[in-house]
């Protein structure tokens, strides 16, 4: 199997599927870039070079840069799903969703339930978030606690290159609105991607290692970092389950309880803000179904309640790292270990 | 283009139903029948209507929290419709949407919707697919004079404008945004603004249901022709409150009736029609006792319709996952 | 030649580049036999016994366990008492100083063709080199070429191999047509004549098995010999359970415990080894294309088509193998089989016998080639 970088693996999925289905489009500010400008084509293909090569290949009447305008391009993403097209829409930093997300969570979000079920709304709006780009507080944040709160919307964060292909060809594929978190420090990552297409299902979990001592569960580029402790803690004796939900909405419910049950012991790895975040979710979600099993606290690896800094020596401080993971499970495993 | 007697009869009888409804559900909220809270069209039919005429199943429209008239106009079915309005499982949303958000996908129909100035972006979709997929259709977004002041009707004259979208901006001032006077909070002109996006624009008496269609008539060839978006800004009046309960109070004393009197869309067509004895008065007769009886069952069957149930809470909130 | 014989680091499938060297089964100074268990080998995909590939006095453990080490990297010598002790510390020596770490685990070694074949697109495997007929490798219902990742390297040495995927698995067109015998067995022709081969040894396991039999009832001048392995077409009965759970499970703890039925040892299902299965099921048409063959082969739950009767017809060397503990293919199909064909049954293999008994199995497949 070829080894793909995340960046690869999206462009991947994004041109497999509109090789596969005229009724995808991409639309963003920049996701060609150049547009009406007297250089290059495809100038951009995203600030990132995600979307880079896709215009040549499908034109302009596929692969639309739009006005920076958001609340204008994702309600005409949303309108368009509603009838009959199956948009992709690039929404460059999650820390816009301040300026379109009515149409986001009023209406996209709204259209099946509030149309009693007469309305199907295919719609994928892909984002960047994160911190370690030294982005400073309005590009770097994470947010994705916030759309998870809003029925109507699914919500996945993949945690590598394989599974942001297959993630998103589900995510085209799927006839709900879906919100695509793509972490901005993972883009050059690479690991083995298939050349055939695939499609992950939403609402199950990866449990990406299998230990007896703690249950580790981790978000999007937490993921890694939750698995790289795991290793470092198996070498001292401490063996842990590291769980990656993928999906925040559909959330697997059953593989986190039965992984914390196993264990009775939970850290949560979360880059967003702790307050109302998925690790506090997860954490009652256990409380309540899994009391009984735990044999300690449920940790919560977080960022501090604060907006990301900029400051290289500040957002280093901020970004939960491999340490405070391994020192979570550690305090909980107790001194003997 | 000329409108057929079948056109005007067609016109009329949209109009009287639209009235009719409104009437009556104005009639039963005052009375305590209807839950929650209603925002009615009635005085604002010729814009509907005279828009609407000219669409069909490839067009759709995107409306606002004053949604009823442009179902109605657009086809959706007043039965289903007033089921809505009573929360009924038989509703048009299955009693999940209620007044402010009766949408019918199916006779494109995006919704009435409760954000003011949410749905112009949603119509640039709808023209964006229309173009895409080379189906001939065009999609109009009917926006208050209060939607007129949101950043999402700029953001999508702009879009609109440069991707060359069929997309119709219908501008209904009925002079209040809630109770603020469109004459005090836009500023410019609507026309104004328009034009400084480069969209052809004009401004049309709304109680006049002729001067509705012929406008209308130039912006929608426009768009299926492929020359781009327009707008319309249609002065009107609306006969009830903002909401159901609204009193009035800061319109001028005496400043309603004289619309009535005077402007009355319904009038002003069965003068028109009359005058050129294109209809005579028995027919115009005939269509409002028609659409009175309509209403009528509408309005019995609505009520006789069961609720929805626990079993529905949770039904449709995604396509394929139950949460 | 010396007497010297080293044991290296093996390259079980495409992907391995090194190897972690997990448990030794016999200490220093052991007398090996070979085939006997010698060390527990894990990769990032699998974990399996390694059997000794020599027979010999084991002098030296190179390579302590807990250790990864690059394919062909030494894990240990072989001499008899009559090498000196010195001898044996400079050619180990000599072994690490010319042992080129870093290429090592750079090489890839072969990689799979794909080729558009009367039969759509088939993605094959070539190794070794060799005048005499290729032996051909078919895998079984959800395999793939790697299935063979214990096997076909070692055949290689003794002559050309191709290890094929199938149409409906790996790499190969998903399009199974009606899912039957005849549209596998037309792909394994389609093959062989896109590579110009009169004839072939065909290896099947399985479905595999079945195919390979299919075509030398048919083309018998194609033939060279055939290897079954817990072969289809012996008989109605198939554990259905595993099949049916094979396609339906997508889940890694579910679908363990269906893979599980495939060997006599469920601890050598590795999560790695669930994982490969579950990603190969995800791809756009592998579904469809599995439950058209289950349809097609195994309709109302037993085999299809029974060429039991037909054995006696075949004109080339058959060999059958089978594990006793084998939970698919019940290894009783192998009784009452016609006295030219002979008969292997392992006792510690399931349904895996290439995978659970490999140097057993390789010994009889070099033999074929030789």
């Amino acid at each position: 199997m070829p080894m793909k970088s995340y960046r690869q693996a999206v462009n991947e999925a994004l041109r497999q599927e509109m090789e596969r289905d005229s009724r995808v489009i991409l639309m963003g500010e920049d996701v060609a870039g150049g547009a009406g400008a007297p250089g290059e084509d495809d100038a951009w293909g995203g600030p990132l070079g995600v979307t880079k090569g896709l215009e040549p290949i499908f034109g302009r009447e596929r692969v639309l840069d739009t006005p920076i305008s958001e609340s204008a391009f994702i309600g005409c993403a949303a309108g368009a799903a509603a009838t009959g097209l199956r948009p992709v829409a690039e929404l460059m930093f999650v820390d816009f969703m301040g300026v379109c997300f009515d149409q986001i969570f009023n209406q996209a979000a709204k259209f099946r339930y509030m149309f009693g079920g007469r309305a199907t709304t295919p719609l994928v709006i892909r984002t960047m978030y994160g911190a370690g780009f030294r982005a400073a507080s309005q590009h770097s944040q994470c947010l994705y606690p916030l759309f998870t709160h809003i029925p109507g919307l699914k919500v996945v964060l993949p945690s590598n290159a394989y599974e942001a292909k297959g993630l998103l060809i589900q995510a085209i594929r799927d006839d709900d609105p879906v919100i695509f978190f793509e972490h901005k420090a993972m883009y050059d990552e690479e690991v083995d991607v298939p050349d055939e297409s695939y499609a992950i299902p939403f609402g199950e979990a990866n449990v990406t290692r299998e230990g007896d001592d703690c249950t580790i569960i981790a978000f999007g580029r937490m993921v890694n970092l939750a698995n790289q402790a795991a290793d470092n803690l198996g070498k001292s004796g401490i063996t842990c389950t590291v769980v990656d939900p993928r999906t925040t909405s559909p959330l697997d419910r059953e593989t986190i309880l039965d992984t914390a049950g196993e264990t009775g012991r939970v850290v949560v790895v979360d880059e967003a803000h702790p307050r109302c975040n998925m690790a506090t979710d997860i954490a009652a979600l256990i409380c309540e179904h899994r009391f009984a099993d735990l044999k300690g606290p449920i940790k919560q690896v977080t960022a501090p309640h604060a907006p990301v800094p900029f400051s290289p020596a500040l957002e280093d401080l901020y970004i939960p790292g491999v340490p405070k993971i391994e020192a979570a499970v550690r305090e909980l495993c107790g001194k003997g270990h | 283009m000329q409108l057929s007697r079948d056109d005007l009869r067609a016109a009329y009888q949209r109009m009287c139903l639209i009235r009719t409804f409104e009437d009556t559900v104005h009639e039963e909220f005052s009375a305590g029948n209807i839950p929650g809270f209603v925002h009615l069209y009635a005085g604002e039919e010729a814009s509907a209507v005279g828009v609407c005429l000219h669409l069909d199943e490839r067009d759709a429209i995107a409306s606002t929290h004053r949604g009823h008239g442009h179902c109605i106009a657009k086809g959706c079915d007043p039965q289903a419709m007033m089921a809505e309005i009573y929360g009924r499982k038989d509703g048009l949303c299955g009693g999940k949407g209620g007044s402010m958000h009766i949408a019918d996908l199916s006779k494109g129909m995006m919704g009435a919707n409760g954000i003011v100035g949410g749905g112009p972006p949603l119509v640039c979709g709808a023209a964006l697919s229309a173009k895409y997929r080379k189906t001939g259709g065009v999609a109009v977004a009917f926006v208050g004079d209060g939607g007129s002041n949101q950043g999402t009707t700029f953001e999508s004259y702009n879009l609109a404008k440069i991707w060359n979208l069929p997309a119709i901006f219908i501008i209904e001032d009925n002079g209040y945004a809630e109770s603020t006077a469109s004459g005090w909070s836009v500023g410019g002109s609507q026309v104004g603004r328009a034009q400084g996006f480069g969209m052809p624009a004009t401004e049309v008496d709304g109680h006049d249901f002729f001067a509705v269609w012929e406008a209308a008539r130039e912006a929608i060839d426009r768009a299926r022709s492929g020359q781009g978006p327009s707008l319309l800004h249609v002065r009107l009046n609306r006969y009830y409150g903002h909401f159901e309960g609204d009193a009035l109070t800061y319109k001028a004393p005496g400043e309603l009736e004289k619309v009535k009197m005077e402007q009355d869309a319904l009038m002003l067509f069965r003068r028109r029609v009359t005058e050129t004895a294109l209809l005579d008065g028995g027919e115009l007769d005939a269509i409002e006792r028609d659409a009175e009886a309509q209403i009528a069952h509408c309005l019995a069957s609505a009520k006789a319709a069961p609720m929805p149930t626990e079993a529905d809470l949770m039904t449709d909130v995604y396509a394929d996952y139950a949460s | 030649m010396s007497a010297i014989q080293n044991i290296v680091m093996p390259k079980w499938g495409l992907a391995m580049q090194e190897g972690l060297v997990a448990a030794w089964h016999v200490p220093v100074d052991a007398v090996l036999e070979a085939g006997q268990d010698l060390l527990d080998i894990e990769t990032s995909k699998i974990a399996n016994v390694y059997e000794s590939p020599v027979s010999g006095h084991l002098r030296r453990i190179v390579v302590a366990a807990g250790e990864t080490v690059p394919v062909g990297a030494l894990l240990g010598v072989c001499a008899p008492a009559s090498v000196s002790d010195t001898e044996i510390d400079a050619h180990v020596k000599a072994f690490q100083d010319s042992f080129d770490w870093d290429g090592a685990k750079a090489d890839t070694g072969p990689e799979p063709e794909t080729a558009e074949t009367t039969a759509g697109r088939l993605r094959f495997l070539r190794m070794g080199d060799g005048d005499g007929p290729s032996m051909l490798f078919l895998h079984g219902f959800g395999g793939d070429l790697n299935t063979w990742l214990f096997n076909q390297e070692v055949v290689a040495q003794s002559g050309r191999t191709i290890a094929l995927d199938l149409p409906g698995h790996g790499g190969s067109t998903k399009d199974v047509g009606p899912g039957d015998l005849v549209t596998l067995a037309g792909a394994v022709m389609a093959l062989m004549d896109h590579l110009s081969l009169p004839s072939a040894h065909l290896v099947g396991h399985s479905m595999g098995g079945a195919t390979a039999l299919l075509v030398a009832l048919e083309r018998p001048d194609r033939v060279a010999s055939l290897t079954l392995l817990a072969p289809g077409g012996f008989g109605p009965a198939i554990n259905m359970d595993y099949i049916n759970g094979f396609i339906a499970e997508k889940r890694a703890k579910k679908l363990r415990a269906v893979l599980e039925l495939l060997v006599a040892d469920p601890t050598a299902i590795t999560a790695e080894m669930v994982e490969e299965v579950i990603k190969v099921k995800r791809l756009d048409g592998v579904d469809a294309a599995l439950k058209t063959l289950r349809d097609g082969l195994f309709p109302g739950g037993t085999q299809a088509i029974d060429l039991r009767d037909r054995l006696a017809a075949l004109l080339c060397p058959v060999r059958v193998i089978w594990g006793r503990r084998d939970r698919i293919l019940p290894a009783s199909q192998a009784d009452g089989v016609p006295a030219s064909i002979r008969v292997t049954l392992l006792d510690a293999a399931g349904h895996m016998p290439h995978m659970e008994s490999a140097a057993t199995v390789n010994a009889l497949l070099q033999e074929v080639m030789t």
